[in-house]
């Protein structure tokens, strides 16, 4: 970022959120579409199987895996990679907001964001209790 | 019925439902879900697995363009996150855990009081403005433009705020819903913020609560790919179609005609529910 040498107003530090909201929403929508269409060109003319539940393999379901399927050019591995940046989008704010917290030196809310940011993590990386 | 034909009618589905959320303001996450699982016979947990992601897409979406504005209070937000992303984790455990009939009554209980609630005239407090210590402690004071310039506000009952949005989080969680009606409750009339700050405010913290369950979700392998595609794409062009519609058209008589087939639509997941057929 380029802005890191002046002084950040909170004006700065809003448009700045704006924007990373707006690209991230943008690129996960365009890596779905295209991870789309690889998967309908392949796997179009099946059958869809929704009504019964049985949840996704386990290489779509954690980071590592969906990556692994992202490098084998799977169509589903790619939707989920943009499914990933889009998860990952809100969490990228957070981690923003701590920096910029922090250069406005206001230490309660580093603190209240980094909770926030805590809990994401926490999230995404499995959840376990 | 093959794939392409599937997934283009979740597409237009969902294009519609984004539509509708975005016009009556409920958000297109809780009308695509009763959609995919009464119309269309999906699995509620893969319904809901679908919504989230919509969710988080059509708030960052909307977010970028509020927080530039000034009317959303990014400290308030940040600060009642906490309590949101929580409860969310918290609800998407509970997800996995009742069975889908409850889900799916505890959901159209949910979806008739958002359409309530939304439909109802919102009164703004108006009048002196106390600063409260615990908000102005927190630096949740803040003003706001108007067209007579900046205006200020002073929040109050930061804990009831706190507590309600835990519960908003729980259900978004549960239910792979933003739940803005529960959140408004919390900010404008708990906490007694001006409306456009608390729906602004309300929209910034939907996506990262959106994000704390999605994480559940993905993990515990409910997100799939094949209908998560459609589902964002359609519900988020629908909602971008919506804010257009809505900034140009007069929409009282579109809101009710929506309003009385969420209602409708409310009641069928209830008695789904009940019967055990979902």
């Amino acid at each position: 970022m380029a802005m890191q040498t002046r002084t950040w107003t909170e004006q700065n530090v809003e448009e700045l959120i704006g924007t990373l909201l707006r690209v991230g929403v943008t690129l996960a929508a365009a890596v779905v579409l295209f991870g789309g269409a690889v998967y309908l060109v392949r796997h179009g003319l099946a059958a869809p199987q929704y009504h019964v539940f049985v949840g996704e393999p386990t290489d779509l379901r954690t980071i590592p895996g969906i990556v692994k399927e992202v490098l084998a050019f799977r169509g589903r591995g790619l939707i989920q990679l943009g499914l990933l940046l889009l998860i990952a989008t809100p969490l990228a704010r957070v981690a923003f907001s701590v920096v910029a917290f922090a250069t406005l030196r206001d230490r309660l809310y580093v603190l209240v964001t980094l909770i926030v940011l805590a809990v994401l993590v926490y999230s995404l990386t499995g959840g376990h209790l | 019925m093959n794939i392409i034909e599937f997934t283009l009618l979740v597409w237009v589905w969902s294009l519609l439902a984004g539509f509708v959320g975005s016009l009556t303001g409920l958000g297109g996450g809780i009308i695509i879900t009763p959609v995919l699982a009464l119309a269309l016979g999906v699995d509620i947990r893969y319904a809901i697995g679908a919504s989230l992601v919509s969710v988080i897409a059509t708030s960052s979406g909307a977010a970028a363009a509020y927080v530039r504005e000034g009317f959303s209070n990014i400290r308030i937000g940040m600060f009642l996150e906490i309590a949101t992303t929580l409860g969310a984790v918290g609800g998407a455990f509970l997800a996995a855990r009742i069975s889908t009939g409850a889900i799916s009554i505890i959901f159209g209980v949910v979806l008739l009081y958002s359409a309530y609630a939304s439909s109802r005239p919102r009164h703004e407090r108006v009048g002196d403005c106390r600063p409260n210590p615990l908000a102005t402690r927190l630096k949740m004071n803040g003003s706001y433009p108007t067209p007579e310039g900046p205006k200020g506000y002073c929040p109050q009952a930061v804990p009831t705020g706190f507590s309600l949005m835990f519960g908003a989080g729980i259900l978004s969680g549960l239910l792979g819903i933003g739940s803005g009606a529960v959140k408004v409750i919390a900010m404008d009339q708990a906490m007694g913020l001006p409306f456009k700050v608390s729906t602004t405010t309300s929209n910034f913290m939907i996506g990262v609560t959106a994000a704390a369950s999605a994480g559940v979700y993905l993990s515990r392998g409910f997100i799939d790919p094949g209908l998560a595609m459609p589902v964002m794409l359609g519900v988020v062009a629908g909602s971008l179609m919506g804010a257009r519609v809505l900034a140009h058209a007069k929409t009282r008589w579109l809101r009710l005609v929506f309003g009385l087939v969420i209602t409708i639509m409310a009641i069928e997941m209830i008695y789904h529910g009940l019967t055990g057929r979902l």
